[in-house]
């Protein structure tokens, strides 16, 4: 019932599916429902950036042309970035989320 | 009054010269029995630069349909044209365009639908359509197809739903009769320059459009696109006044004919209203109090100002050019009764199937009609539901 309260209604909801305002997908958490997540490996990475460019939620947080951690309120944890990682051994290893998650709090925005 | 240029054209070329004088940004169509005329003879009037319009020949009608939502999202004025299966195919996008409050324009001539195939005229194909938010405007000859389609523009941009404006396939799109024309500048400044509220071509505005809505979103959406039909009724009649103040025809959300001081009434959509109005100038050479009812738009359905109509009547037949396959009252009916029932109206009620896959509908048998009226009003039985012109 809160719910209900707090989200507007029809008549103070814009019209015909409008959603103002550009950018949107980033208030929109979908790291939520992930299942496995990239652990990244600082010591064997390249910064090579091909992780950056595959990745399909732009998770693949970047500084100063280096690769510096996952955004995980974004990732899905599709795993394309380790598929791809050139390097040997893979400087990204897809781990389930159960299990990573004591290791990963710094490894990404939270 | 405006000037009017009084010319000989068939439905489809009254429906192509509308969309001529509205100069729409987009039209995507693709061809098809009877309506193919509508969008051929406007592709010309854009291979001749007549129209500023760009034109999108596409694959299919599911695709006119979606290139049309595209181009009504972007911003444009779109418009398109198809009949019966192409309207079927659209189906899935009719429904989107109006759940994204999109004012397209489309000239719909009324065919049935396969199977068995047939290319001519019954309201299959549109009544299959009736759930899907758009507003629905019948015709009757070609001079109101003209009309509605000009009308159309203003009404779906004012109320920001989309609108169908429909002919009965061959007999007013391939039927060829004296209409008037208005003038080019006047038609332009009816409709006026589009303004479109929320476009996604608007910079300075960005919106998204068509984002997943689930249990959260959905029904307050719907129930927005409720009110937006139901508040079309005063722009549809808003609409139509400015266009009889300046152009001197009338139209409303029906046609009463002779009804008013009538016992006896047919109501009857489209092209047959024209037939119906014979045969009561006729029987009423004779002392019959008949009359007609016609509804113009179907949806949204004039409930209360129909059932007002109708109050006064001794016997009613519903004729329905389809037949909805509820084993019992076709699709007009169906909204007659409820009509009546809310208002407390409890009166003879007739319903006629009639005229599908273009079976011809004559003056005898719609006088047949009346007198099994007669009858059913002198406390005669009468079937609830009768196909008129079926071979036993």
């Amino acid at each position: 019932m809160i719910e209900k309260k707090t989200k507007p209604g029809w008549k103070t909801l814009p019209e015909g599916d409008v959603i103002a305002g550009g950018g949107t997908a980033q208030e929109f958490k979908t790291g939520d429902w992930r299942s496995k997540r990239p652990i990244f490996i600082p010591e064997k990475c390249i910064h090579c950036l091909t992780c950056w460019v595959y990745c399909p939620d732009s998770a693949i947080m970047v500084k100063d042309g280096k690769v510096i951690g996952y955004d995980y309120d974004h990732c899905k944890g599709c795993g394309i970035c380790e598929h791809e990682c050139p390097v040997k051994g893979k400087a990204i290893t897809m781990s389930l989320e159960r299990e990573a998650k004591p290791e990963c709090k710094e490894g990404g925005k939270k | 009054m405006a000037k009017t240029n009084i010319v000989a054209k068939t439905g489809n070329e009254a429906m192509a010269e509308a969309m001529r004088q509205i100069n729409p940004d987009v039209v995507a169509a693709y061809p098809i029995t009877p309506a193919t005329e509508i969008v051929q003879i406007f592709a010309g009037y854009v291979a001749d630069g007549v129209v500023d319009t760009e034109f999108v020949p596409v694959e299919s009608e599911h695709s006119a349909m979606s290139a049309c939502i595209g181009s009504s999202a972007a911003g444009g004025r779109t418009m398109t044209g198809t009949s019966s299966q192409g309207l079927a195919l659209m189906a899935e996008m009719l429904f989107i365009a109006a759940g994204l409050r999109l004012p397209i324009v489309l000239a719909d001539v009324n065919r049935t639908l396969s199977s068995p195939i047939n290319i001519h005229c019954d309201h299959s194909d549109t009544m299959m359509i009736r759930d899907a938010g758009w507003v629905q405007i019948f015709s009757e000859n070609a001079q109101e197809a003209y009309d509605n389609m000009i009308q159309a523009v203003r009404i779906a941009e004012t109320a920001r739903v989309p609108v169908i404006v429909t002919t009965d396939g061959f007999i007013i799109s391939h039927g060829m009769e004296r209409i008037e024309i208005l003038d080019d500048q006047e038609v332009k400044k009816f409709v006026g320059e589009y303004k479109p509220k929320d476009y996604l071509l608007n910079f300075d505005k960005i919106v998204t459009l068509g984002a997943l809505d689930l249990t959260d979103y959905y029904f307050e959406h719907k129930r927005q696109q409720i009110e937006a039909l139901r508040n079309s009724k005063p722009v549809i009649l808003d609409t139509a006044k400015d266009f009889a103040e300046k152009f001197g025809r009338s139209y409303g959300l029906f046609e009463k004919y002779k009804l008013d001081d009538a016992e006896l009434a047919i109501v009857a959509m489209g092209s047959t209203a024209g037939t119906a109005k014979v045969a009561i100038d006729e029987l009423r050479d004779k002392g019959m109090k008949v009359g007609l009812l016609k509804p113009r738009v179907f949806r949204p359905f004039p409930k209360e100002e129909i059932a007002e109509a109708l109050k006064g009547m001794k016997a009613i037949a519903v004729m329905d050019r389809s037949d909805a396959m509820t084993g019992h009252e076709g699709p007009l009916c169906l909204e007659i009764k409820a009509a009546l029932y809310d208002k407390g109206i409890n009166k003879t009620l007739v319903n006629y199937i009639y005229g599908l896959g273009g079976r011809e509908i004559r003056l005898d048998e719609i006088e047949a009609v009346y007198k099994d009226l007669a009858d059913a009003a002198r406390g005669k039985p009468q079937e609830n539901v009768n196909y008129l012109g079926v071979r036993e």
